[in-house]
């Protein structure tokens, strides 16, 4: 019996960007069809994942997110040197948590000359990511475009009330921007819009449509990620066909769950439990439509790699 | 071609009895047209009509029902390809696997494990759903033994697995009244099993090794009168699985295919040996269109995710799940410690609550209903306002747990602290902040 197999009506493409510098750019996007339907068109860019490092000590990890960088965890350049040489991270993206205003509230001169020591140190492209204070990341984030000058950096967030300066900046010093719109398809769309206005090139656009971990909202930011993608490949909106990146580990390691002890409420071991909870999240925003997913522990970012690879193989 | 709720309300009886468990019968007729009732809860209607109706108002995914009492689980009945267009329907479900190979310790463990593991979420009760017996020795005494004590052992649903028909009707000669999912018809046994389903009438999985030979199966099936069936694709590959699983669905849905039109059977415990892999294969097919997918074994770690994420994917979109309002304490609160009031919207619960946690300092939170809207919608929509929210704190029972009359609003609800200190005569109100992410801030200099 024969099976008329069903075709999606593509008509659309997702944008390829190159972020980086050298042998170790990566160029994302590409995709022709949903993520992984790769009976109905290709993936000419594999998802890639970004490894996440701050810009100083972390203050409320869980011992199972320390643990595997324990030895590194003060010092932001040998940090994202051991994920490169011990993890094979093939991204970094270094959170700018010393930044935040409500925190240790780091000025932006000396924020930014950290930024500096690690892209001088490392190879693969490199995503700076602020604390979303509109005021303080256009201080920092432009600071940073221009004392990286020329490295092409991926930087963000970069939202609606804050994107003119940022932009400029990135436009200025060729950094790539991440246009960051709050779980809303029609904001997301409106944001590439503005930063086209102002003369942001389309392929040095990439955008966050805001995500969190299993249990915190993941279905929303998952259904807004597939009509990105639906809009962007059957509805020929070439404003959305921008690939999209998810800073989803800090999300998964906030939770709840991931603080609680072995075995609490019939939970099982801590440290998989984080784990699971963070590759699970990943798998999701991967299927739903994410190009580069920002994940935390060595463990879930090697599973969900093995996932790419099996689910991508020729 | 489909017919229209009103083309179909025509040839029901219209006399509004409610038998089929639906008020009129102009929204019954509604449901069948929308996918969501079966004409055979109609039972006035005619045989002329009957045929009339079979072919347009089946279900394109027909739902299979499997177990029985509390514990049964519903499985297909899914109408779109895209969780945003329409919720998905029935939640995957999640078996565990146990085989006559093993230890009885191991079984007894498993089973245990099954039994054990729920979470309470949102007011709902969490958990796996069935447990997939399978005889590897093709013995039926053994197969039966087995049966026998794992049906003892707990209330779940079962799955039979063996592709011989001996060992299957030694199993369902103890369990049948369960109405246990059968595995599984093949193109070599297909004829026997198909009887022993409609002998016993329970669910039949049909396996194949192509979805040619699949549609085939079914066919053969659906004319020896059995329409129960769950698809096992029976590629173990991640890659290949999931794409049966999309075509499985698109052909049902998009081309109305009936010979496919049927929930799904996935088996991440034959695809890898790691168990953290595993489930993460397993979490892939709760999101894209599996029925059915069987562990091989339950640990807390893998199931909870699991459970939560198949919460979070099967949520009606339109519909916000919401949290039970009332006083929650958080960090063992004593009659000093901050008060905190925010809406019954679940995520804004689950963040708001989770952020008090992070800043260790012990605190009462006050869920109030809001009809599972978060504070900036509730207080546009008039839901979360000054007069409400007094009256809500006055009858909520907290001033006997408190000796200060302090309490922090939400920042976006800010406009409100005026209205409510004339509502609350000798309240302060205090304003926190907008974010959920700087409470533990806001907290710990509160205390400073």
């Amino acid at each position: 019996m024969a099976i008329e197999i069903p075709k999606t009506p593509y008509s659309g493409k997702v944008r390829e960007i190159k972020v980086g510098k050298g042998e170790k750019a990566i160029t994302v996007g590409g995709e022709n069809s949903y993520p992984f339907y790769l009976f109905e068109g290709t993936m000419t860019h594999k998802p890639r994942i970004a490894m996440e490092i701050l810009d100083s000590p972390p203050q409320e990890w869980p011992q199972a997110a320390i643990e595997p960088f324990a030895d590194v965890i003060n010092d932001p350049v040998a940090w994202a040197k051991k994920c490169i040489h011990t993890y094979g991270a093939e991204m970094i993206a270094i959170q700018m948590v010393s930044t935040d205003p409500n925190g240790t509230n780091r000025g932006a001169d000396e924020a930014a000359a950290v930024v500096k020591k690690v892209a001088d140190a490392i190879d693969v492209p490199l995503i700076v990511w602020g604390t979303a204070n509109h005021e303080k990341d256009t201080q920092v984030l432009t600071r940073v475009c221009e004392v990286c000058q020329d490295k092409r950096l991926i930087i963000g967030p970069v939202e609606e009330k804050d994107y003119k300066k940022i932009a400029a900046a990135a436009i200025g010093y060729k950094q790539t921007v991440v246009a960051s719109s709050p779980i809303d398809i029609n904001l997301a769309k409106q944001l590439n819009i503005l930063l086209g206005n102002i003369g942001v090139a389309d392929d040095m656009i990439l955008m966050d449509p805001t995500v969190s971990s299993i249990g915190y909202g993941m279905e929303y930011c998952y259904s807004v990620m597939e009509r990105m993608r639906m809009a962007s490949l059957t509805q020929q909106d070439e404003k959305l066909q921008v690939p999209i990146i998810c800073n989803l580990g800090k999300e998964v390691w906030k939770s709840k769950e991931v603080h609680l002890p072995d075995n609490e409420n019939n939970m099982g071991n801590a440290k998989n439990r984080g784990i699971m909870m963070e590759a699970m999240s990943a798998m999701a925003m991967l299927l739903a439509g994410g190009d580069i997913i920002i994940m935390r522990h060595p463990e879930a970012i090697k599973l969900i790699k093995e996932m790419i690879a099996d689910l991508t193989v020729a | 071609m489909a017919l229209t709720g009103i083309q179909i309300f025509k040839l029901l009886p219209k006399t509004n009895c409610g038998k089929c468990g639906i008020p009129t019968c102009l929204a019954f007729a509604m449901n069948l047209a929308a996918g969501k009732a079966e004409l055979s809860a109609c039972p006035f209607v005619t045989e002329e009509a009957k045929a009339q109706l079979a072919e347009a108002s089946a279900p394109p995914i027909h739902p299979v029902t499997i177990g029985t009492g509390a514990t049964a689980f519903k499985v297909g009945g899914e109408t779109v390809m895209f969780r945003h267009e329409k919720k998905f329907e029935n939640p995957t479900a999640i078996a565990v696997l146990i085989t006559d190979s093993m230890s009885d310790a191991e079984v007894t463990n498993r089973v245990d494990n099954f039994n054990k593991y729920t979470y309470e979420r949102v007011g709902l009760k969490l958990r796996a759903n069935a447990v997939a017996i399978k005889s590897i020795s093709g013995d039926p005494s053994k197969f039966g033994t087995l049966v026998e004590k794992v049906a003892k052992a707990t209330d779940g649903a079962l799955i039979l697995m063996s592709d011989n028909p001996d060992v299957l009707a030694t199993g369902l000669k103890i369990c049948s009244s369960r109405k246990p999912l059968i595995y599984a018809a093949t193109k070599a046994n297909a004829e026997t099993v198909a009887k022993l389903a409609k002998e016993n009438s329970c669910p039949l999985v049909v396996k194949g090794s192509s979805l040619e030979e699949i549609a085939e199966l079914t066919g053969i099936l659906n004319k020896t009168g059995v329409n129960d069936i769950v698809i096992d694709s029976g590629s173990r590959t991640v890659k290949q699985a999931l794409q049966d699983q999309i075509i499985i669905r698109g052909s049902a849905l998009q081309k109305k295919f009936r010979l496919l039109g049927f929930p799904t059977i996935t088996f991440p415990c034959e695809m890898t040996n790691n168990p953290m892999k595993e489930a993460l294969i397993a979490s892939m097919f709760i999101a894209k269109y599996a029925g059915i997918i069987v562990l091989s074994d339950l640990q807390g770690e893998v199931l909870f995710p699991l459970v939560v994420e198949r919460l979070n994917i099967f949520t009606d979109p339109q519909r916000p799940l919401a949290t039970t309002p009332g006083i929650y304490e958080i960090g063992n609160p004593n009659e000093n410690s901050p008060l905190l009031i925010t809406t019954n919207f679940s995520l804004t619960y689950f963040i708001v609550s989770g952020e008090i946690e992070t800043s260790k300092v012990p605190s009462y939170l006050l869920v109030m209903d809001t009809e599972g809207l978060s504070v900036m919608t509730a207080w546009a929509a008039g839901k979360f306002v000054a007069d409400l929210i007094a009256t809500f704190i006055k009858k909520s029972g907290i001033e006997g747990k408190i000796k200060h009359h302090k309490l922090i609003i939400p920042g976006y609800s800010a406009s409100e602290s005026g209205g409510l200190e004339e509502e609350l005569k000798g309240w302060e109100i205090m304003v926190g902040p907008r974010e959920g992410s700087h409470i533990p801030a806001y907290l710990r200099n509160l205390k400073a």
